[in-house]
């Protein structure tokens, strides 16, 4: 039943741009508002938001993650850095990875 | 005479004559227009949707730049778990069957979620649901929830410590059903923020409270305020998905921000979860077994496209099983679960699904 609703209805996800615009949803943002806005991020018209071929060709000039599996292409969380890089926002989990990235440093008597 | 194939409710097939489909498409409207006291839908929409109705293929889809954002409730409970959530019962763990959600089906965003898809049965086993949602943020590009559903009667007796209201109520003794109530928001409440809290803190974009209010009133209001805290308390988006579209006043005098929660309808619902600072809101309209689809669907654009004309946070229609003009049926019509998503966004203006 899901899967009908994102055949006939839905963005189509890391196919095209159904992410990033859900993530911009997450911030309030209504429908109209949200696309407008992940497509001048981009440089495109709203329409080729749902374009799967432009979009292919497009997150992997940007290396945000593609449906195919594309090696060296950013995974996962590689991914997600340049995403909320490339839309200006914070990343509970791309956050978390910057804290755990974070140098160690080991003290004489234990770990910092 | 032109032959439309449709379906009841309960997703049985039935034909109707284009007559009868127009009749049914504004019955359905202004019952819910009658009940809630909201516009109907007006002659351009009732069009729109019996060209959904009438379309000759198998399945529909909405015009190429109508397409919405999709949350998923559930997790990837479609594949992995059973038939109690029309599950196909394929053995993939949470995490493998979130990969495939996302790169097989394309959808939008995802779920972590405890298999027994409640707050109480998740919280013991809080650090199960913490690693799974830290795997899955490594693994996964899509924005990943962590969803449960309030689901206030598991803490009423037999399954929880207070005393049942459904036991209370009949003979009669309102307050002591009230007192039990209150108890319950209170123990409610402090689980959704143990759990919530544990999730932000492993990573989670956004936290997805699902069939709210199922309960009534008092379950409206134990989430409404862990909505608040955790608002304001954590970065993540706050998704809110209602059980129906009235809520019932099991307590009948609890009050958030001023407006009494017994009896909101969905438009009204949404200022509510608007005050407590959510994100989303996810209207739900319970699918009648005795009506047609058309009804249905009907009815259910007519309460989603005020709470998109009022909203100003996005709206996701809920399109479940025996929500939103969806059939109540274990293996779904794709017939009319396609038509029912088309019209929410063609005419019912949904931000997302």
């Amino acid at each position: 039943m899901s899967l009908c609703h994102a055949l006939a209805s839905g963005m189509g996800g890391i196919r095209t741009t159904g992410d990033l615009v859900a993530r911009m949803q997450l911030r309030k943002m209504r429908l109209p508002q949200a696309k407008r806005y992940v497509a001048d991020k981009l440089g495109l018209g709203v329409a080729d938001l749902t374009d799967s071929t432009i979009m292919r060709e497009l997150r992997e000039e940007l290396d945000i993650g593609v449906a195919t599996g594309v090696p060296l292409a950013a995974k996962g969380i590689e991914a997600k850095v340049r995403i909320a890089d490339l839309l200006g926002i914070r990343v509970n989990c791309v956050e978390r990875l910057a804290r755990k990235s974070a140098p160690v440093r080991v003290k004489a008597s234990g770990l910092t | 005479m032109t032959s439309i194939h449709t379906r009841m409710g309960d997703g049985w097939a039935v034909s109707m004559t284009r007559d009868e489909l127009h009749r049914d498409l504004r019955a359905g409207s202004e019952d819910a227009a009658r009940r809630a006291r909201i516009p109907a839908l007006d002659d351009a929409d009732v069009e729109r949707l019996a060209e959904i109705f009438c379309h000759r293929g198998r399945i529909t889809g909405v015009d190429p730049g109508h397409e919405v954002v999709l949350t998923k409730d559930g997790c990837a409970n479609t594949l992995y778990n059973g038939q109690m959530s029309s599950g196909v019962g394929i053995p993939l763990s949470r995490e493998q069957g979130i990969r495939v959600m996302e790169r097989a089906f394309g959808f939008d965003t995802m779920e972590v979620g405890h298999p027994d898809y409640s707050f109480k049965p998740a919280k013991p086993l809080l650090a199960l649901e913490q690693l799974a949602m830290e795997q899955a943020q490594l693994d996964c590009i899509v924005p990943l929830f962590y969803g449960a559903m309030p689901n206030m009667g598991l803490y009423y007796r037999p399954d929880g410590p207070f005393a049942n209201p459904a036991d209370l109520l009949p003979d009669g003794r309102i307050e002591e059903a009230r007192a039990a109530q209150m108890e319950a928001i209170e123990r409610l409440r402090e689980d959704m923020l143990y759990v919530g809290r544990g999730l932000a803190a492993a990573g989670a974009d956004g936290i997805d409270f699902d069939t709210t209010a199922s309960a009534g009133d008092a379950e409206f209001l134990a989430t409404l305020q862990a909505v608040e805290t955790l608002v304001g308390s954590t970065d993540m988006a706050i998704e809110v998905g209602m059980a129906t579209e009235l809520v019932l006043g099991f307590h009948g005098e609890l009050e958030y921000a001023g407006t009494r929660l017994a009896g909101l309808w969905p438009h009204q619902q949404l200022r509510v979860v608007e005050a407590a600072g959510a994100h989303i809101f996810g209207p739900a309209v319970t699918t009648n077994t005795s009506r047609s689809a058309p009804w249905n669907v009907a009815r259910a654009c007519t309460f989603v496209k005020e709470c998109s004309r009022v909203a100003t946070i996005p709206v996701h229609a809920n399109v479940g099983m025996g929500v939103g003009g969806v059939p109540t049926v274990e293996v779904q019509p794709n017939d009319i679960v396609t038509r029912a998503g088309v019209a929410l966004v063609e005419v019912g203006r949904a931000d997302g699904l």
